[in-house]
């Protein structure tokens, strides 16, 4: 069930070097938000802190408040903050040595899930959401890594969503893949964004126009702008935004 | 440059490639050679000792037909249980000094573990012997194994320890996204992926046991006859050789050499396994 995402001043830091200098942001429940803004800004860093992989990094420090629907993400163990905040990342990362259908159910065996009727289930579910279910339901049991890189792709977000999060996060998930799966995974995206909240980090700014209903515009660790993706794309309020848009700089 | 310059420049060239690299060619084989030498000399005099009486039989005194049945098999059982003992231990001070965040503690227990590596195997037997014979009263192969167990323990920390750490952070961080606790990324993923390595160093610490004669010396200390029990004297193969090799008895001088190569068989069929499983489990 999707939740809405509100940050307050959150700050991270690498070691002494502070990367977000205080975020504020209300991210709507059943939206696609974009993350846009030049290498450096910060993009990365503000989802993982999402879904606190930031603080498993030796040097890494956070700070503020980030609330999921009602519930105070930094008092929740971080475990079951990542079950509700789900993640796909930049490289297609499947478990090598776990089958197609191992890699999916993996999350749920996380769970404490082992009952074979309900894995299998909700593995083919998330399969079929992630337009993967055709090419792969006769070699479930088949090695993870025999698929191409976009088939890798969307099965790591099949086994991102078979954990039913509330967010799914995700890390410039096309930016290794190919056009044509590039395509399929923006139709995904497209497809759950009634059942989740999706936040997406991208280099691509003809992909938050396509995909995001909203788009929020980076610098310097510091959000500059946030609104419909059309306000910004066409009337953005900040200067830095309109250049950036432009590519007169990023 | 003229044009015949250049060509007599890279003729030279050539040639002094083809020199550098027939020096490489004979340091190589001059690196292998010893290994074959042994070998054959080892096959050459152990063969006419090699008979179906040879792996059946008790030793026996000179003059007598004997063997080394009781050596082989009490190798073979010390070995596998100081394996079972020191495996857990090992893998899991590889995991600790893998996963863990805490340097100072980490490069201390490094420092340990080498020096454990380093430690003569004699001096690690007395320990065996300080801690295990003594207040048990008697000889066994279990204070062999014991003495074996702590002998390969670094071995496997260290090696595990270097394959855990090529898991790459980006299949951790996948782990750690669904929702895993540490412990089951480490027992679902990094383990796993690592597997194969872990076994190959494993089996290399293996075929180091079985070779070391030294720590039984004083703990399993040898048997004539078959062991009463686990925790009673035991024969092992290295201390059989040994006291063999060293006696004015030709025929047992022979038994010795049959002995060694026998170990030699042991350790190159392990070492085959570690690269079978190393190779399949790509």
């Amino acid at each position: 069930m999707a939740q809405s995402l509100s940050i307050r001043d959150l700050h991270a830091w690498y070691g002494e070097l502070e990367v977000l200098k205080g975020i504020n942001m209300d991210i709507e429940a059943n939206q696609v938000s974009a993350i846009i803004g030049p290498s450096g800004c910060g993009k990365s860093t503000f989802i993982r802190c999402l879904n606190r992989l930031h603080e498993t990094i030796p040097s890494g420090k956070v700070s503020g408040s980030i609330q999921l629907g009602d519930r105070d993400l930094f008092s929740i163990d971080p475990m079951d903050v990542r079950r509700m905040v789900g993640m796909v990342f930049q490289k297609p990362n499947p478990f090598p040595t776990m089958s197609i259908f191992d890699n999916v159910a993996v999350g749920l065996r996380f769970a404490g899930i082992t009952k074979k009727h309900m894995l299998s289930e909700r593995v083919e579910k998330s399969i079929q959401m992630a337009g993967l279910w055709e090419e792969v339901k006769d070699r479930l049991h088949e090695p993870s890594t025999a698929l191409s890189g976009g088939q890798q792709q969307r099965l790591c977000i099949a086994r991102a969503l078979a954990v039913e999060p509330d967010v799914l996060l995700m890390d410039e998930p096309t930016s290794a893949l190919d056009p044509i799966s590039t395509l399929r995974v923006e139709e995904l995206v497209e497809e759950i964004k009634s059942s989740y909240t999706v936040v997406i980090v991208t280099h691509n700014m003809q992909q938050a126009a396509r995909i995001a209903d909203k788009t929020a515009f980076f610098l310097n660790g510091e959000l500059v702008e946030y609104g419909d993706t059309n306000t910004i794309f066409t009337h953005p309020n900040f200067q830095s935004t309109e250049d950036y848009i432009s590519g007169r700089f990023g | 440059m003229t044009s015949m310059d250049m060509t007599k420049a890279v003729h030279w060239r050539k040639t002094k490639n083809r020199i550098f690299f027939g020096i490489i060619v004979i340091l190589t084989v001059v690196c292998v050679l010893p290994l074959f030498m042994i070998l054959g000399y080892v096959v050459y005099r152990a063969l006419p000792g090699f008979s179906m009486g040879f792996f059946t039989r008790l030793p026996a005194p000179t003059g007598i037909p004997g063997g080394m049945a009781n050596a082989i098999v009490g190798t073979l059982e010390i070995v596998a249980v100081a394996s079972i003992i020191s495996l857990p231990f090992g893998l899991g001070a590889g995991l600790f000094l893998s996963e863990t965040r805490a340097v100072k503690i980490q490069s201390f227990i490094r420092f340990l573990t080498d020096v454990l590596s380093g430690t003569p195997s004699i001096v690690i037997g007395l320990l065996a012997y300080a801690l295990i014979v003594a207040p048990m009263g008697n000889f066994s192969g279990f204070a062999g194994s014991i003495a074996l167990a702590i002998l390969m323990i670094p071995t496997i920390a260290r090696t595990s320890e270097q394959v855990l750490r090529l898991v790459p952070v980006s299949l951790r961080e996948a782990a750690l996204a669904l929702g895993a606790t540490r412990v089951q990324v480490w027992m679902r993923v990094v383990i796993p992926t690592a597997l194969s390595g872990i076994l190959t160093g494993f089996l290399l610490a293996v075929s180091r046991a079985l070779g070391e004669t030294a720590p039984l010396l004083f703990t399993a200390l040898g048997n004539q006859f078959w062991a009463k029990s686990f925790f009673a004297p035991m024969a092992a193969l290295p201390l059989q050789v040994f006291v063999y090799a060293i006696s004015p008895y030709k025929d047992w001088q022979q038994e010795a050499w049959a002995g060694a190569l026998t170990l030699v068989l042991i350790a190159l069929v392990l070492n085959v396994l570690a690269r079978l499983i190393g190779r399949t489990k790509r």
